[in-house]
């Protein structure tokens, strides 16, 4: 088994990379050599090896530190110990420092090579073992590219299903963040339609008369730039899948060409004379509560039930807090890959702020602190400290409310105690989110007599 | 057949007992050859070791035509470049070995001298290093003389009994399948 791990040796002395890779050899290990630090980045290139021993002293080119230096900027998760004859504690700390995981000192005693890759193996094994069993989870709770345990998720994977067979129209409501184009995504592309287009429009993000036009398209002529006839979203999409993301915030207006259009399918170009028949299913979704802006006059009826024939309501994440573990880490792998940074998990001090912070942004939120965390953390793991900015207020937290007649020191003394709620306990994290140092806390939780 | 020499001086009862283990361990004859010199120049004076990388260039040109493999053994204390020590070393799936009975005299490591402890730990030790010419990598079985003990607790619980899984690796390897071939083909 162990065949299947890799070992690159590199030294200039042909004596030391043969007996070391010899050595290695008769433990089990496929080994390579390199001469240079040069060679071995030209072998790291071609083949990801587990483990690199690389001497540090090595004449002309790169030494062993630049040729290391250089190997993990390839393969961020490799191993990389550090081979001297000439051994200092300075060379030593210079190694470490720059990320070799070892320091050896040649000729060394025969078991300290085989025990040392012996206990790095056993630490690859668990971590491939782990990202497996991992990926076996997230897929046990992934749709499509939604994840979530929660009952009542589970519940919408389902109706998502059921409905992608059909054309009816579908109204997804949730707060900002929810996911839910991820849900509209879903719907498209588990029913027919899913090989053909699917067209997403922000219905907030374009004035009315652009909205228009990027909907219905236009005739050549019909406005003052319309120099050549333009195709709109809803033929784009024909055959598949229409977005209306934003939905409560179209004009009036846009409002009832919309009823015409989900009632006969047809519509006209802007500056058109000509009917265009599209065979397009529409998914709208918004962050507002629709039933009372019809109740209030700010929203069509007709239009709403036309949209509301299928509803999907997703649950804030705060409601569904069982997911935040399973997401931190979904986000954690996919943007570890893409930033090109080596965190393998988050701390269980990381998790508990993240389970009981309360996620306004929902999970568009936890991606992007989960990313922020991801870029300051200076270890393999995301800790509290990374995420201390989610206690600072302002950065999303909910508003403080305030009952009369309240002091200020009294004020002050609650708003401590939330802090260290949301830190759990954490001082350290709880003074950098309230901006002063940790003596200055010691000494409010004492005065207050605050029970961490 | 497997041959066994002495390079330079080496007591005769521990060569015997090497040989029954390889007999037992490898099921092919083994024979005993003359003595070899030893190759003065392996000796590395900065470390007043010999270097058995050396010793097994020497034997490479001592394999007689009739033995499919060939250890040596001396009383010399090995080294690698990048190790302290060695006991033995062998070519992986090659055909040289050589094992080192320095380290494994009791009176190496400050005690009185027991020849019986010597041959024991020398007949575990010979077929290690033989087992490697076979292609046989370390074990992780404490009691497999194909496992990787340096400590004097660890060699002394060594068996020269390979286990099963390298006995079924044994059976299985390109080499075994060599050299068994060669003693048919010299029986003949």
């Amino acid at each position: 088994m162990r065949a299947r791990w890799h070992i690159l040796v590199v030294d200039d002395e042909e004596a030391m990379t043969e007996s070391l890779a010899a050595w290695l050899r008769e433990d089990g290990y496929t080994v390579d050599t390199a001469s240079s630090g040069r060679e071995a980045i030209e072998k790291a290139r071609g083949r990801e090896y587990a483990i690199y021993f690389v001497d540090l002293k090595m004449p002309g080119g790169l030494d062993g530190i630049e040729t290391m230096i250089e190997i993990r900027k390839l393969q961020t998760e490799a191993s990389v110990i550090v081979i001297t004859a000439y051994a200092t504690v300075d060379t030593a700390i210079t190694a470490m420092k720059e990320g070799a995981q070892e320091y050896v000192v040649k000729p060394c005693h025969p078991q300290e090579i085989s025990l040392l890759v012996e206990r790095i193996i056993r630490v690859k094994n668990l971590e491939r073992e782990n990202a497996i069993l991992r990926r076996k989870l997230t897929r046990q709770y992934r749709f499509h590219d939604l994840v979530s345990k929660n009952p009542r998720m589970a519940e919408i994977f389902d109706l998502v299903r059921e409905v992608a067979r059909q054309r009816s129209t579908v109204l997804v409501q949730g707060e900002s963040g929810t996911g839910k184009e991820l849900v509209a995504r879903a719907i498209h592309y588990s029913g027919e339609r899913g090989e053909r287009p699917f067209v997403a429009v922000s219905c907030a993000a374009l004035a009315e008369t652009l909205l228009e036009s990027e909907l219905f398209g236009y005739e050549k002529g019909s406005f003052t730039g319309a120099v050549a006839q333009r195709k709109g979203k809803f033929e784009l999409a024909d055959g598949g899948t229409l977005f209306l993301d934003e939905i409560g915030d179209i004009s009036a207006k846009l409002q009832a060409d919309l009823v015409r259009v989900l009632q006969e399918r047809r519509f006209f170009r802007v500056g058109g004379t000509n009917e265009v028949a599209v065979d397009v299913r529409v998914i709208a979704a918004t962050h507002r509560d629709l039933a009372a802006d019809v109740r209030e006059g700010r929203f069509r009826d007709d239009l709403y039930y036309r949209l509301n024939v299928i509803s999907i309501r997703i649950p804030p994440l705060r409601e569904r807090r069982e997911d935040v573990p399973l997401l931190a880490q979904e986000f954690l792998d996919r943007l570890s890959h893409e930033l090109g940074r080596a965190a393998s998990g988050v701390s269980e001090e990381a998790l508990r702020i993240l389970m009981d912070y309360d996620w306004p942004g929902n999970v568009r939120e936890l991606e992007n602190a989960v990313e922020r965390a991801l870029v300051t953390c200076k270890t393999g793991v995301l800790g509290a400290e990374d995420f201390a900015f989610l206690a600072r207020p302002g950065a999303g937290s909910p508003g403080l409310s305030l009952p009369a007649g309240l002091t200020l020191q009294a004020l002050e003394r609650e708003y401590i105690t939330a802090t260290l709620r949301r830190t759990q306990g954490n001082i350290k994290a709880a003074a950098e989110a309230l901006g002063i140092d940790r003596s200055t806390l010691y000494e409010k939780v004492k005065r207050y007599d605050i029970t961490r | 057949m497997l041959g066994v020499a002495a390079v330079g001086p080496a007591p005769a009862l521990v060569l015997s007992a090497m040989e029954t283990a390889l007999g037992e361990a490898f099921q092919l004859p083994v024979q005993r050859l003359d003595a070899i010199e030893e190759p003065a120049r392996a000796f590395a004076p900065a470390r007043a070791q010999w270097s058995s990388t050396v010793f097994l260039e020497e034997l490479l040109r001592r394999v007689p035509p009739g033995a499919s493999h060939l250890l040596g053994v001396t009383e010399r204390d090995l080294f690698v470049p990048v190790l302290s020590f060695v006991y033995g070393q062998a070519q992986l799936g090659g055909q040289v070995a050589v094992v080192s009975l320095a380290r494994l005299r009791p009176e190496f490591h400050g005690l009185p001298p027991a020849p019986a402890v010597l041959a024991r730990r020398a007949a575990a030790e010979a077929v290690h290093e033989v087992g490697h010419t076979f292609g046989l990598v370390h074990c992780r079985d404490h009691r497999c003389p194909m496992s990787l003990s340096i400590d004097l607790p660890d060699l002394d619980g060594k068996t020269a009994t390979p286990c099963a899984a390298c006995a079924t690796l044994l059976e299985g390897s390109r080499e075994m399948r060599r050299a068994r071939a060669r003693t048919e083909g010299g029986r003949r």
